[in-house]
């Protein structure tokens, strides 16, 4: 890889101009990581320093530190840069512990698995 | 390289990529590259309430292999302009 200009970062796709930023990556299987960018290449392959994912369930987040990640980049869906002077998230949402984060995760999984059963058991009605 | 190239004449037009997630976003055709790799700056999430973390992005990076569809604006497209590309890129393999 050689040497990009400063032109070639600003203009260009890659994630140079990314380094060193707080940023948001989403994943392919719905995570949300927040970490420092340190490293990138081709593939999108990423390095996060200090990552943590940010869990939210309805209006409760949760933010669970990882510490260095590196990431595969076929999993990466997008990669946001945060911007500092904006609130990363609505004020109607609250912080909540780990535990409660999970407790809250486990409650709506049940209720989408209930919809879910709820909905076989009435298949045979064929009222679409 | 006919879709990199048509992308490349559409930097700085307004888009919407809407995601294989179904995740719609919209914002500014920054850059594009040989993957369809999409840069969108000033970036508004389309449905915002259902993607409360999205709140404070407005660059992003996008890779080309989760987008679905980039909605254009009908006047950015010069549809004789890309038959006559597709023709000849067919034709010269």
């Amino acid at each position: 890889m050689s040497w990009a200009s400063l032109e070639d970062i600003f203009l260009s796709t890659s994630l140079a101009s990314y380094l060193d930023k707080k940023l948001l990556v989403l994943l392919r299987d719905g995570r949300k990581l927040l970490g420092i960018l340190r490293s990138f290449d081709q593939f999108a392959n990423a390095v996060l320093e200090g990552a943590c994912e940010r869990v939210i369930v309805g209006d409760l987040y949760c933010d669970i530190p990882l510490g260095l990640y590196v990431i595969r980049g076929e999993n990466v869906v997008l990669i946001g840069e945060l911007d500092l002077e904006r609130e990363e998230l609505p004020p109607h949402m609250t912080r909540v512990s780990a535990a409660d984060i999970r407790r809250a995760q486990k409650a709506e999984r049940d209720a989408t698995d209930l919809k879910g059963s709820m909905r076989k058991r009435m298949e045979f009605l064929d009222l679409d | 390289m006919l879709f990199f190239s048509y992308f490349k004449d559409l930097v700085g037009r307004e888009v919407t990529v809407e995601l294989k997630n179904d995740l719609a976003i919209r914002g500014t055709l920054h850059s594009v590259d040989q993957y369809l790799n999409i840069k969108l700056e000033n970036t508004r999430v389309v449905d915002q309430e259902k993607y409360p973390h999205l709140l404070s992005v407005r660059n992003c990076f996008i890779r080309g292999s989760v987008v679905r569809y980039v909605q254009l604006p009908p006047e950015g497209v010069d549809i004789e302009l890309l038959h006559d590309a597709t023709r000849r890129e067919a034709r010269d393999g």
